[in-house]
């Protein structure tokens, strides 16, 4: 098992004929996921990557029974490529763009959230099942299939994650990167309580970063609902006040949102943190003691 | 991007809300003949700048000559304002704004922002203006109210009479009120507003709403929509360095260490910096490569780092994702070359080809040390700045 997706998830990509869609389109066909085709409008009937195009969303799902799709299109067009995938009946959709408006993304979540849709992202690396499923655009070799469930807000930091955990020889039994931005599509309560509910997930790793008061969500969230060892990891102690850290959503305004903060109140949780990024592995091999 | 007060408060009078007559003026000639065309006997006079807390700072004035607003135009212009939310040097003064004195019987807050935790743009209104309300909402929290608007409706006129009477106002300044909230709201959804402040909403003499201050920012990702907010970019306000780095889409953040930072990737970047400062060390800056490593970007990121006179060592962190150690690894000896960087220079390279790209940078024969981790590379770079400050 897994969460979000496995072998059988049949996935489309929006924007997929330009260089995006169709460079990491490739890599994730080359991996073994399930790609059934995508969409580009006025491209309907060619074949691209040896699938179908379609103009529409609704005309890819009707012809190819696809239930996720993973997004490339430039910022000003996702809320438009979300609202479409959401409509036509996608169960997931993965938005990898960077720099969409925050008043599009508000937009979007309450729609989707509306229609019982699962948004991730946007910017974000997207979603892995090693050897089932990849959806973004992580690389494919530092996975291994596992019993650790990663989710971050940050790209690089998840790879550091897999990697540790795959050098221990633990795996990922699923890796979500809900995004930097103020407004993702998905939560860290929304992920952990899916990993909790896994049965092929025996730890998680919490990645999380300075602003907003995500972390600190999850940490209420993780005291009464998630039974199993979460180690966390929290970027930017020695980020400066007031200045956004390259991620839309990585300022600490206000005084809020600083990272002993969030440590504080994972730590009140039971959650175990580390201060280094580079002992993730090893206090998972504490806490699991596998 | 932060806007100035008289560019805030030029939007308020577009959505027709009652803001000061007013002129931002750049020179004491102009300044004056400002105060003689709005008339009167006197006139507040504010330096602007991206930063709060300009009042006690000297930064505003109540006058009463127009002789006195040249004087302060010429006292100001051409300098740097330091107030607690600056940094040290300032922010440069290159406009004064001059206006209309308003009587004041009451000051009132009024702000909007996105709030995460409900993913809603959310106003918040508090009888306490004039102050920071930052104070206001830690140590009395129930002094703030709050009304969540839908984004798919809209601000409802309901919402802003209920603020209105909870604030206590009453009479006409109710439908003041509701004007002022309903106005904000549309010019929040349409501008693509990342955060509204009017601190403070005044209650004149004469018992009506007058917005005393413009705080406006804009999310930066919709500027591509809206270009007249795009014009008033002021890059004066912004430190040098980091708006010569964002021409090249590096991501720098400049901090007060001695080690410079090289990462891919915002949190990655981050993380780096967390872990130099827990192996002794102190960072100099945050700086995010993003995902195209390429020799001219990593040329550009090393050039900025060192303008720095503060750096004494570099670290480089590339967690090879999609793009090729090796490849970084032959940037990175290339930008060393080119710049002819003389500190020592600490590499970590992970992931596509990172075996590779050590080997390549071990027989370059310049001064560059490939770290076998990330715990390694901290250690390294801290040694060779001059060890743990």
């Amino acid at each position: 098992m897994s969460i979000l997706i496995n072998a059988e998830t049949r996935v489309i990509c929006q924007g997929f004929t330009g260089s995006q869609g169709t460079f990491h389109s490739e890599q994730a066909i080359a991996y073994g996921t399930r790609m059934v085709g995508g969409v580009t409008p006025g491209k309907g009937g060619q074949t691209h990557l040896g699938l179908p195009v379609f103009n529409t969303v609704s005309e890819a799902v009707a012809q190819t029974a696809a239930n996720a799709s993973v997004i490339y299109v430039p910022a000003p067009f996702c809320k438009d490529s979300i609202l479409e995938a959401a409509y036509a009946g996608i169960e997931l959709i993965v938005c990898i763009t960077e720099g969409v408006p925050t008043l599009d993304m508000l937009d979007a979540k309450v729609k989707c959230d509306e229609l019982g849709v699962r948004l991730i992202g946007p910017n974000c690396p997207g979603v892995i099942t090693p050897g089932e499923c990849k959806i973004g655009i992580m690389p494919a070799d530092i996975h291994l299939p596992g019993r650790v469930g990663i989710v971050s807000r940050s790209g690089t930091l998840t790879y550091e994650a897999v990697k540790q955990t795959t050098d221990v020889g633990y795996g990922q039994s699923t890796c979500v990167g809900i995004g930097g931005d103020p407004i993702p599509g998905s939560h860290f309560i929304d992920i952990l309580g899916l990993f909790e509910d896994d049965a092929a997930t025996g730890a998680i790793v919490m990645i999380g970063e300075i602003g907003g008061t995500a972390e600190e969500e999850a940490a209420e969230f993780i005291r009464s609902n998630v039974s199993k060892p979460v180690v966390s990891y929290i970027a930017g102690v020695t980020a400066p006040k007031g200045k956004r850290m390259g991620h839309a959503g990585a300022i600490i305004s206000g005084g809020k949102g600083t990272a002993d903060e969030k440590f504080a109140a994972l730590e009140a949780a039971g959650v175990r943190t580390v201060r280094s990024l580079a002992d993730i592995g090893a206090a998972l091999q504490e806490v699991t003691g596998w | 991007m932060n806007l100035h007060e008289y560019q805030g408060k030029a939007l308020f009078a577009d959505y027709g809300l009652p803001v000061s007559t007013g002129f931002a003026v750049d020179s004491a000639e102009a300044a004056i003949k400002a105060a003689q065309d709005i008339g009167g006997e006197r006139w507040v006079v504010k330096a602007q700048v991206h930063a709060g807390g300009r009042g006690k700072a000297g930064g505003v004035k109540l006058v009463d000559s127009p002789d006195a607003v040249g004087q302060f135009a010429e006292q100001w212009l051409g300098e740097r304002l330091v107030t607690y939310q600056t940094d040290a040097s300032g922010q440069p003064v290159s406009r004064i704004l001059v206006e209309s004195c308003t009587d004041i019987a009451d000051e009132l807050y009024l702000g909007a922002v996105v709030d995460r935790a409900s993913r809603r743009v959310v106003f918040m209104a508090s009888t306490e203006g004039g102050v920071e309300i930052e104070k206001v909402a830690e140590e009395t929290p129930e002094k703030i109210l709050k009304t969540e608007i839908d984004p798919l409706v809209g601000a409802q006129a309901f919402q802003g009479r209920d603020l209105a009477f909870r604030l206590g106002l009453s009479g006409v300044q109710i439908k003041q009120f509701v004007a002022i909230f309903l106005g904000l709201a549309k010019l929040f959804a349409d501008k693509d507003l990342a955060l509204i402040e009017v601190n403070p909403l005044v209650i004149t003499e004469e018992g009506n709403l007058h917005c005393l201050d413009a705080k406006v920012v804009v999310d930066s990702n919709a500027l591509y929509r809206q270009p007249e907010l795009e014009a008033m970019h002021d890059p004066s306000q912004e430190d040098e360095r980091e708006a010569h780095a964002a021409q090249w889409e590096l991501n720098y953040v400049a901090l007060d260490g001695s080690i410079g930072c090289m990462v891919n990737g915002a949190g990655l970047a981050m993380g780096t910096m967390d872990i130099v400062k827990l192996h002794g060390g102190s960072p100099a800056n945050f700086l995010d490569v993003g995902g195209g490593a390429t020799k001219e970007r990593v040329t550009e990121a090393f050039k900025i780092i060192l303008s720095d006179e503060n750096v004494k060592a570099v670290l480089i962190n590339i967690f090879g994702g999609i793009v090729r150690c090796d490849l970084i690894a032959e940037g990175v000896i290339g930008a060393v070359e080119e710049v002819g960087v003389t500190v020592p220079v600490v590499v970590r390279l992970e992931g596509n080809n990172a075996a590779l790209g050590r080997e390549v940078l071990a027989g370059s024969g310049l001064n560059i040390e490939a770290a076998e981790s990330l715990t390694d590379a901290a250690q390294k770079v801290v040694a060779a700045a001059g060890g743990v400050a």
